[in-house]
């Protein structure tokens, strides 16, 4: 955790005169009763009184507010972007807790007690000691359908969520399979439709029966919502066209890995790619056990000198095409 | 080791040096001061506080500063400070008719009590380069002569003239002693109250709420406005401390407000009769107080029982889409990685192109 500890970076100034974790006691009450309301309505977005952070709306200011709220002084924190510990945005809000609240933080998944995450679930597994936050660009899952705020409320108070069946049942008649592969709408507790957020669908299995507390959190919005522990989750589908995940035909580069949701990285430009895990931590702690990829080791630990010498975060090839529009 | 790839902290760290470099530019150049930028920046400071919410001029000619110009960047930095704020409480409402006018103009009527006021005003100026503003020795010590008569020390509203008549709606009765919506507190809801939809409009920004004040101008609303007045000047805050039980002036605030009269045929319960919108904003901000009075009147369609047929009267929309630091944000939340999602799409569209290469296979055959 070496790099969490840097705090030159600090604009002169911050992080002084500022409250343990940034928001005032009376904000982190207000965030908690909602996160209450929340956890006793399973899948119900509670509005809240969000505040303005200090980083920019749709950067994970819900998530941190989340965060914030419930983060004491015995916490680890461990936050992820994409399933990594490194890249920028996970980097820049663990330095954010790191600074304004002083607490531990950690890449290694079992070590934290809450995990901040942005659009994946950690690969190994978590327990009823854990708490997962996700940052929320958009809690609603019908906004797609339905612009208005007034009529999705209105469907989820009477359950009226034929239109999201239709519209999924648009994509079998045409495309012959169920085009959402992230965001893909879950049932939850039988009970409110919600959005996983853009989690590939890879990962929404995850969810269901999750001995983690699963708290979300929209900034932008002001909703919050949460699914308890062992919670049924369950993602859409038709008794014909059963729910099914992403699958690769090959295995991670670097350690093997089988099942894991793959990051696809470009190695030049005639077409030459490999697959590696997204989990950073899952990933690398396999290779600590032993487990190699097809890779050759010349190979990998060229590939990694050669983006470790540029400085820049894994996958920056095929970040550089992936600013597509979540 | 790929797991020892970091470049995420280095590179933030670094970044912000440049920022820090390119915002000093040229150090042959003297360093921009807070002063210089508060008195002769002075409508960009007051844009900053309008839509930072906040009116504090060093604080916001400190946020342009460090945005290095970027107004809405400076209204971010303002509006992450203001959240951090402690709450003393509210104030009384300020008394407009009540202040000490330095500009008032009216489109309704040629001559009026307490007198057409230009001020200082570009509304008629010549948009021609001024070419001695450029001049290395600067321009001196400019000076306005001050008028013979002194301006009427009460100068009565136009609405409120129009009122004896009755031909315009009452003002609002909105209750006194009721609680103000707060939606830097509590999240908007819907449909929205008079209260949080001008409050909503205030912290609005001025780019989005002229392009729509515009559209109900030229066909996509049916408004037709006239500027009732507009009127710039200084106004005393008061404030009731509990232990003293009346109000006391704290300070003054330099205010625009704009009425606008707006045509209203009837309906079923009311009489035809003008109506109101309604804006207001820190400092002298006249594009952004009659695109926000506009955008107003546009919004009380609902109330008014008027078809909401416009972007500008669906309030959902534009009380949703009016703020530049959620709008700002989300826009720019795509330059973060997305490559998760990306993937998925990626394995999603080499499906579909096969399924769909395969059909047309069998198609041919």
């Amino acid at each position: 955790m070496p790099q969490t500890d840097n705090q030159t970076a600090a604009a002169p100034g911050a992080g002084e005169g500022y409250n343990f974790a940034y928001l005032d006691e009376q904000t982190k009450r207000m965030i908690r009763r909602c996160i209450l309301k929340a956890v006793a309505v399973p899948g119900y977005q509670v509005p809240f009184g969000g505040r303005e952070m200090p980083l920019p709306y749709g950067w994970g200011t819900g998530g941190m507010q989340v965060t914030a709220s419930i983060i004491g002084l015995d916490d680890t924190l461990k936050v992820i972007d994409q399933g990594a510990d490194d890249t920028t945005n996970a980097v820049n809000i663990r330095r954010f807790f790191a600074r304004t609240a002083q607490v531990g933080t950690t890449e290694v998944t079992e070590e934290a007690s809450i995990i901040q995450t942005r659009h994946r679930v950690p690969e190994d597994p978590m327990t009823e000691d854990q708490i997962l936050v996700y940052q929320v660009p958009q809690p609603e899952p019908l906004r797609t359908l339905e612009p208005r705020e007034i009529e999705c409320r209105k469907m989820h108070a009477y359950k009226e969520y034929g239109l999201m069946q239709v519209s999924l049942y648009e994509d079998i008649a045409r495309f012959g399979e169920i085009a959402t592969s992230y965001s893909y709408p879950v049932m939850v507790n039988e009970r409110y439709l919600m959005s996983p957020t853009p989690i590939p669908k890879f990962d929404n299995p995850k969810m269901d029966d999750f001995p983690a507390l699963q708290l979300f959190g929209a900034g932008r919005e002001k909703r919050i919502y949460a699914i308890p522990p062992y919670t049924k989750v369950k993602s859409l589908d038709f008794d014909d066209h059963p729910f099914r995940v992403q699958q690769w035909e090959e295995d991670c580069a670097l350690c093997g890995a089988e099942e894991t949701f793959l990051d696809e990285v470009i190695l030049d430009d005639s077409g030459g790619k490999m697959y590696v895990c997204s989990d950073s931590h899952f990933c690398g702690r396999r290779r600590a056990e032993g487990h190699v990829g097809q890779l050759p080791d010349t190979a990998a630990a060229a590939y990694a000198a050669a983006v470790g010498a540029q400085e820049a975060p894994d996958g920056d090839a095929a970040q550089a095409q992936g600013e597509g529009e979540t | 080791m790929y797991v020892a790839v970091k470049g995420g902290e280095q590179a933030i760290l670094n970044s912000h040096k440049l920022v820090a470099e390119e915002r000093r530019g040229d150090a042959a150049v003297p360093e921009l001061t807070l002063n210089q930028i508060k008195e002769q920046m002075q409508l960009a400071v007051d844009r900053v506080m309008t839509e930072g919410s906040l009116y504090d001029r060093d604080l916001a000619a400190l946020a342009i500063k460090q945005a290095q110009g970027d107004l809405v960047e400076a209204i971010f930095l303002l509006r992450a400070y203001r959240t951090t704020l402690t709450r003393f409480g509210e104030t009384q409402p300020i008394d407009t008719a009540q202040m000490a006018v330095r500009r008032r103009v009216s489109a309704a009527y040629k001559d009026l009590p307490g007198g057409q006021i230009l001020g200082p005003s570009y509304d008629y100026t010549h948009r021609l380069l001024d070419f001695a503003l450029a001049a290395e020795e600067g321009v001196g010590e400019p000076e306005a002569a001050v008028a013979d008569e002194a301006v009427d020390d009460s100068i009565p509203r136009v609405t409120d003239i129009l009122n004896h008549e009755g031909l315009i709606e009452e003002e609002l009765a909105f209750g006194d002693d009721g609680p103000v919506a707060d939606l830097t507190r509590e999240p908007m809801a819907f449909p929205a109250e008079r209260d949080m939809r001008l409050q909503n409009l205030a912290r609005g920004d001025e780019g989005f709420l002229l392009a729509l004040g515009y559209s109900t101008q030229r066909g996509f609303g049916r408004n037709h406005p006239f500027a009732g007045e507009i009127r710039l000047g200084e106004v005393a805050v008061e404030f009731v401390p509990e232990e003293l039980g009346f109000p006391i002036e704290i300070g003054e605030v330099t205010v625009t407000e704009c009425q606008m009269i707006n045509q209203f045929a009837g309906s079923a319960e009311r009489p035809p009769q003008f109506t109101r919108g309604y804006g207001l904003a820190f400092g002298h901000c006249e594009r952004k107080t009659m695109a926000m009075a506009l955008v107003d009147r546009a919004l009380r369609a609902r109330e008014l029982d008027e078809s909401i047929e416009y972007p500008a009267q669906d309030e959902e929309f534009v009380l949703y889409h009016s703020d530049n630091v959620e709008a700002s944000g989300f826009v720019q939340h795509l330059k973060l990685p997305h490559y998760v999602d990306f993937q998925s799409e990626l394995q999603l569209i080499r499906s579909l192109r096969r399924r769909h290469d395969e059909d047309h296979r069998e198609a041919a055959e």
